[in-house]
């Protein structure tokens, strides 16, 4: 174990933790834009910049590794004001349309401009000025919003493997991009939407999500997706009863926040006009509107009309454990083992 | 799965055969990148050059239905070259001597007359493999859904036991099931022949552990698969047929012998969420709830439980299917009543020994919990069969290679064979619901060689006529280097193309699974 | 056996001289004359005095002639060769007295230099490794072959050796930390990717003594425990890529590369990777991550390349005149090599100096002499009489040093303190016409096209501040704008990701520093005491000097300039767009600014 001071609190912390875990363990926050655990380290946005004594310049807490005996700073004036700075230059070359941004709320440039009290930029000069790339039926990027943090690239080359977007150009033209700057859909993407989910800011918006909530409005529940079976994690963000928007949870030990384009965009037939939503008595050939009661009288008269062998049913390799459970219960109540899924498939 | 989908990053090699896993399973397919740049050999097995064949350090395209020969002959080269673990043989398994003579004849060279693969990359391959520290290896329907789909696995698990790679992390045999809660559904008891946790019914133990329990006597004798319940429509042995969740009327092989069976059984009950196409042929649908509708487990592919939980209420009077169970349980004079899924686990962990240690508390603070889990205390098991088999030794089992059921003929010249795609699930029920989805990926298209497109004078978007001895479908084509000159390739995923009219019913004689994969067709092109 | 000796200088600014043209012009007058066997032509490296080229030089009598042209090679051949007379008039004229110098030893530009690391430039023939091995080559390679590692390392570190990069990084320290690192596999590198404007050092030591660098490489390989090397060069400099490859080529026969280097046991082998010519490709990150095949963009640091370098592995990363330091010290011993410099800067450094002096070029100086002498003695003073403003030290990241500190000694940490840097050793002198706003808008301009983009600092500091600057100096300044560009400046030079992003700010802090009231000048007055800014000028015609010629009223685009023929004319300042087409057209000096 590694032992050093941060703001004059000592913490003992593993040889190769970084600054940044040094200061999580203590509680100590500091602000990130372009770290992930999860990613390479790559200390691109410098909003995580701390002082450590004996050093010339700030360093990158996120991926600058402890040493014994080091001494921290990261809450100096001098920290306070590169980060300042930063954000200034950021906000020089982002729209300040917060009150129709999706990201309202959520977004980690709003919370530390309010934080270090950042309200317009000081900086005037030439801004980017992109077309929004709204063609795919998943999600929107309105680059003008990115601030280049390179989660989303990272995402896609050391998460998902794809390797379908790349920071083009350099200096301050530089911009995420596919290849030749073609929209995704003719990219090698796949849609599993893990750069919107990584997005810190408005950059990326789902679609589906479009005006269906503010971020502090929604309530989060954690399940398992209902594809295949991988078995991931998803957060279904809910208001009014809705699913508005569903992202990969982080927390989930199978998937770690992982996700495909079935789970991530896919799970909106839940509100689909089509759902069977009473039962249906086929009369004359014509399958009509029925109560409960008349339904399952109807069901139930017919399972207590046969032998057992003559009952068969085919269970769901969708439904749940404890339903499944009964499914087979019931039957072998009934005196049948005709009982299969679709397991073969 | 032997192991676990965490593992699969550390890995020191991969095989994959007949999946794939980044279109079916793609976050098990990212981690299976992640492990190839983290430095394990990749090496790749199918008849299509399938996306992750991209990344592969060897991609093996073997003739559809040669899987059996192909893992002969690695198993060949493994002992040949002396790269057999002989000391996991001796100790852990039995039956070698059977099966090493079995492969004897499966020289490289011969193997390649069989499959297509040269000599040489099957040699590499299975140097690769079998040098890695450990070595996992991965299947889907692309081995099993044969009509000697059992011969495959158990070539599989041959493979694994001879190279030691059982019974250790980031090794083992790992089938990716295909489903939510496939690996459920088994485990549940929802199988012809077994209750929960694999208990057989004819066995004294559980028929008697059962009726304490349920109060009920168990039926002994086996029931019958899937396959069997059509055919026994059709016999007229079975009368009244209850569907909960499934649709067969799109999903299964040979589906006009399956039409004629829904349509002739005397009562058809379907349960589900939409009026699928097996729903429109029932007499009473019963709507239910969705997954983000109801509280429950799902057991994934790596044998954990994990929680599902509600988010929304089920749309106007839909009900969740435990609820429907319920409710019809009490009409039919059972009496249950269980206060929710909660109860209905524990009634489960009682009776099930691999769930036995399993709890709501338990899932709710540990994030899921992988079978067996015997007792409160146990951890779960990341990986199966540590220091033994569940029945003592593994078993050598001598595999031959058979033919597929059908093969291409002057009539039927072409090979069919069937998957899934990365955008859309099984009957695309709920995906082609989808908002994004649904227009995004909008119709089948189904693949050919560029060579059979110019052979037929067919180009890319064209209309053809697909048909076998079962029957036809119309649909476009994609014209594509993913497929090889004699092969076609289509979904399952839409009705207005849809495939299984022209898949072979016949079924491996043991798991009774049909021969999906493998059938011969015609293609010429048609009019609209 | 041959009489005489002509070297003819076949470095990149003598080529484009004509060096060339003139050395086959002389093989034919030779043959003509039937001297060919008698008078032999070598093909040198550079001589540094590049502005004075093609040099022609004569030995055994060593009589330098300078800007040599095809058409003079006759005369040369006839009057020196045969009749035995010296051509005066292709002698150096000194500036100051006018004479003429017939040897190289008596031009001031050479003899304040102390040429160690430049011994062999232009002197031998850089294409021939005997020439290299005759003067004492590779001979510090062989001694380090049977030394212990440690024993090379502290050789290097007692000798007080310095990155000659740009940080001033003791490399026997830097080779110990590649030493210490475990690894299976370490790598060298040679950053030759000169990218200062105006600096190249490093591809006339390339150029001019290729081996010397190889054997530096061969040492460092010894020392830390690599058996390969790459060296980064970029594809701008082909004539140093040729000479490199046909040295490595030579080494090789020689048994001097590859396996068993002379039977020590020791394997080594160099690649060599061209590079595309980005500035950043010089900081040692991106130069490895453009090496892999990646994108050049820089890696944060730690870990060290020392530790975790190219593809991973432990690599030494030195610069192409570090490396060639590193023969001599290993030769002479690390007391031969400390005996030259200062406190904390050992040894000499090559400087290419540029700008407002009578002679620019490259020039090899030791360690601790004054600016004063540089510019000065070496340097020849300002051109055209004017007086000095200040010198740019160490390229676009280095800083400017004002009059009051010329006699600074020129080491590591002196410019350090004033605000400046070593850097690669450009040295860009200015005079009074020289406005400071508008030079620290220049570099600005070159390191924000530079930046990679990768951190927000540089990639969006650079650009505003050089928004800041043309602001300035377009007299759009605003009153906050010098404490809203130098507190961007700080911030940026404390918060940027690499050595670029850290030192683009120098420019604008240094000139801040010594020369704020140029700032204040342009924002306050809306003026340009240098006469620089065309925005802040007003062209004026004096009616005194003006004969009504026209000359202007022909140049001016805007159709500014009136006035009747042979009589003064007049600007019109609200159509004039300060072209300075007028002024540059009248030849009586009568267009004025003011």
């Amino acid at each position: 174990m590694v032992s050093l001071t941060i703001n004059g609190q000592k913490v003992e912390v593993e040889p190769e933790a970084t600054i940044l875990q040094a200061a999580e363990k203590l509680g100590v926050f500091i602000p990130t834009f372009c770290y992930s655990p999860q990613l390479t380290l790559v200390g691109a946005c410098r909003m995580c910049v701390v002082e450590v004594e004996g050093m010339r310049a700030l360093v990158a807490s996120c991926c600058t590794p402890v040493r014994d005996g080091m001494v921290v700073h990261t809450d100096t004036e001098r920290v306070h004001t590169a980060r300042k700075i930063n954000l200034n230059l950021l906000l020089a070359n982002h729209p300040l349309d917060c009150l129709t941004c999706e990201k309202n709320g959520n977004c980690r440039l709003q919370d530390y401009c309010y934080l270090y009290g950042v309200s317009e930029s000081d900086f005037k000069g030439d801004r980017k000025d992109y077309a929004l790339e709204d063609t795919n039926p998943f999600f929107i990027r309105d680059m003008n919003k990115c601030i280049l943090c390179g989660l989303c690239v990272r995402t896609c080359h050391e998460i998902n493997g794809a390797g379908a977007i790349e920071i083009m150009n350099r200096g301050f033209d530089s911009k995420v991009s596919a290849a030749f700057y073609d929209p995704l859909e003719n990219s090698p993407c796949v849609f599993c939407g893990m750069c919107v989910d990584a997005c810190p800011v408005g950059a990326l918006t789902p679609k589906q999500s479009i005006g269906k909530g503010r971020s502090y409005e929604l309530e989060t529940v954690k399940t398992v997706c209902p594809y295949c079976g991988t078995g991931c994690g998803l957060e279904l963000y809910v208001k009014n009863n809705e699913v508005v928007r569903v992202k990969g949870d982080p927390s989930n030990p199978v998937s770690r926040g992982q996700v495909c384009v079935k789970g991530h965009f896919g799970t909106d037939f839940l509100k689909s006009p089509e759902r069977l939503t009473t039962p249906l008595i086929r009369k004359n050939g014509e399958l009509v509107e029925s109560s409960w009661d008349e339904a399952l009288d109807l069901v139930a008269e017919k399972l207590k009309g046969v032998k057992g062998t003559e009952l068969a049913g085919f269970s769901s390799a969708r439904a749940t454990n404890e339903e499944n459970y009964l499914f087979q219960k019931l039957l072998r109540s009934l005196g049948t083992n005709n009982i299969d899924h679709c397991a073969r498939l | 799965m032997t192991n676990s989908i965490g593992e699969i990053e550390d890995a020191g090699a991969l095989l994959v055969i007949g999946s794939n896993t980044t279109e079916t399973h793609p976050v098990i397919g990212y981690r299976m990148k992640m492990a190839k740049r983290k430095g394990a050999a990749l090496i790749v097995v199918d008849p299509r050059r399938v996306d992750l064949a991209e990344h592969a350090d060897l991609f093996l395209q073997l003739r559809p239905g040669t899987n059996e020969a192909l893992l002969n002959g690695l198993i060949h080269v493994i002992i040949e070259e002396g790269l057999a673990d002989e000391e996991f043989v001796r100790e852990r398994t039995e039956g070698f001597a059977e099966m090493a003579a079995a492969v004897k004849k499966y020289t490289p060279g011969y193997v390649e007359e069989i499959t297509g693969v040269a000599a040489d990359d099957i040699r590499r391959a299975a140097r690769l493999y079998a040098k890695a520290e450990s070595a996992a290896i991965f299947y889907t329907m692309g081995i099993t859904q044969h009509s000697s789909g059992t011969n495959n696995v158990l070539a599989v698990a041959n493979l694994a036991m001879v190279s030691g790679n059982v019974g250790k992390r980031s090794a083992g045999v790992n089938p990716l099931r295909g489903q939510n809660n496939v690996q459920g559904a088994c485990d549940m008891g929802a199988l012809p022949n077994v209750v929960t946790g694999y208990q057989r019914v004819d066995h004294r133990d559980t028929q008697s552990k059962f009726k304490k329990d349920w109060g009920v006597k168990l039926p002994v004798a086996p029931g019958l698969t899937a396959t069997e319940i059509i055919d026994g429509i059709l016999d007229g042995g079975i009368k009244v047929l209850y569907v909960m969740g499934e649709n067969p009327a799109l999903s299964d092989a040979n589906l006009n012998h399956v039409l004629e069976a829904l349509a002739k059984v005397e009562f058809l009950v379907v349960q589900d969420i939409f009026l699928t196409e097996t729903a429109a042929q029932a007499d009473v649908v019963l709507p239910a709830a969705a997954f983000a509708e109801k509280h429950g487990t799902f057991t994934n592919t790596e044998r954990r439980v994990q929680l599902v939980r509600q988010a929304v209420n089920p749309p106007g009077e839909a009900r969740a299917d435990w609820v429907i169970l319920q409710e019809l349980a009490s009409r039919l004079g059972l009496g249950w009543s269980y206060g929710g899924p909660e109860e209905v686990f524990q009634e489960i962990a009682r009776l099930t020994p691999s769930y036995a240690g399993i709890s709501y508390k338990r899932l709710e603070e540990e994030g899921g919990l992988q079978w067996p889990c015997p007792d409160a205390e146990h951890p779960g098991t990341p990986y199966l069969h540590a220091n033994q088999f569940a029945g003592g030794k593994g078993h050598f089992t001598p595999v031959e290679y058979q033919p597929p059921a059908e093969e291409p003929d002057a009539e039927y010249p072409l090979l069919l064979t069937t998957g899934r795609n990365l955008f859309h699930y099984h009957t695309g029920t709920m995906t082609r619901r989808s908002s994004a989805i649904g227009p995004f990926k909008p119709e089948e298209m189904a693949q050919i060689s560029k060579e059979d497109a110019e052979k037929l004078g067919i180009e890319e978007g064209d209309l053809v006529k697909i048909s076998s001895r079962r029957g036809e479908v119309k649909v476009k084509v994609q014209v594509t280097e993913i497929v090889p000159p004699g092969v076609v390739f289509m979904t399952f995923h839409f009705h207005e193309a849809a495939v299984n009219l022209l898949t072979n019913s016949k079924v491996d004689p043991v798991a009774k699974i049909p021969e999906y994969k493998v059938c011969a067709v015609k293609l010429e092109k048609a009019v609209p | 056996m041959y009489e005489k000796q002509i070297l003819i200088c076949a470095g990149t600014g003598c080529i484009s001289s004509g060096s060339m043209h003139v050395q086959e012009s002389l093989s034919e007058e030779l043959k003509k004359h039937g001297l060919q066997d008698k008078v032999r032509i070598i093909l040198s490296g550079c001589h540094g005095f590049c502005e004075k080229g093609p040099i022609f030089i004569v030995y055994p009598e060593d009589i330098f002639y300078c800007e040599v042209k095809v058409e003079d090679v006759p005369e040369l051949v006839e009057e020196h060769l045969v009749k035995g007379n010296v051509v005066e008039r292709l002698l150096y004229k000194d500036p100051v007295s006018e004479k003429r110098v017939f040897s190289h030893k008596d031009i001031p530009f050479y003899s304040k230099q102390k040429r160690q690391i430049l011994r062999n430039c232009g002197v031998i023939d850089p294409e021939n490794i005997d020439e290299y091995i005759i003067r004492g080559g590779y001979s510090g390679m062989k001694k380090a072959l049977y030394m212990d590692p440690l024993e090379i390392i502290n050789t290097v570190k007692s000798s007080g050796l310095r990155g000659r990069g740009g940080a001033g990084f003791p490399t026997g320290m830097k080779w110990e930390f590649g030493y210490r690192s475990p690894g299976d596999k370490k790598y060298v590198v040679c950053n030759a990717d000169e990218g200062d404007p105006g600096a190249f050092m490093d591809r006339s030591v390339l150029e001019g003594d290729p081996h010397a660098v190889l054997e530096g490489l061969i040492i460092a390989g010894r020392a830390i425990g690599s058996d390969e090397a790459y060296i980064y060069v970029r594809a701008e400099y082909p004539l140093a890529i040729r000479r490199l490859r046909k040295a490595i080529a030579q080494a090789e026969e020689y048994g001097f590369l590859g396996n068993n280097i002379l039977d020590s046991g020791t394997n080594f082998k160099i690649n060599i990777k061209e590079g595309a010519g980005a500035f950043v490709c010089g900081e040692e990150t991106a130069l490895l991550a453009s090496i892999e095949g990646e994108r050049g963009i820089p890696r944060p640091r730690p870990p060290f390349p020392a530790v975790k370098g190219l593809w991973g592995k432990p690599t030494c990363i030195n610069n192409v005149e570090t490396l060639a330091n590193v023969p001599l010290i290993l030769r002479n011993g690390a007391e031969w090599y400390s005996a030259v410099g200062t406190e904390g800067s050992k040894g000499t450094k090559i400087f290419a100096v540029t700008g407002k002096v009578n002679n620019t070029g490259l020039c090899e100086v030791p360690m601790g002499i004054s600016l004063r002498e540089i510019v000065f003695d070496i340097g020849g003073g300002i051109r055209g009489g004017k007086k000095y403003k200040a010198v740019q030290i160490g390229g676009p990241s280095g800083g400017c040093i004002p009059e009051e500190l010329l006699d600074l000694p020129v080491d590591f940490d002196s410019l350090t303190a004033k605000g400046a840097m070593m850097g690669s050793g450009g040295m860009v002198v200015m005079d009074e016409d020289t406005c400071m706003v508008d030079l620290a808008r220049y570099f600005l301009s070159f390191t924000q096209s530079e930046s990679c983009g990768k951190c927000t600092p540089c990639r969006e500091g650079t650009k505003r501040m050089l928004e800041i600057l043309e602001r300035i100096t377009q007299g759009k300044g605003e009153p906050d704008d010098i404490e809203r560009l130098e507190k961007l400046a700080l911030s940026v030079k404390d918060s940027a990701l690499c050595g670029l992003g850290q030192t683009a700010p120098n420019p604008v802090l240094t000139t801040l520093r010594y020369f704020r009231d140029e700032y204040e000048a342009h924002i306050f007055d809306r003026r340009c005491p240098a006469g620089v800014c065309k925005d802040l000028l007003s062209y004026y015609i004096d009616p005194e000097l003006c004969i009504g010629c026209r000359a202007c009223t022909k140049a001016c685009p805007a159709e500014a300039i009136s006035g009747e023929k042979k009589e003064p004319h007049v600007i019109d300042e609200t159509k004039c767009i300060r072209c300075g087409a007028c002024f540059e057209r009248c030849k009586k000096g009568a267009v004025k600014t003011r």
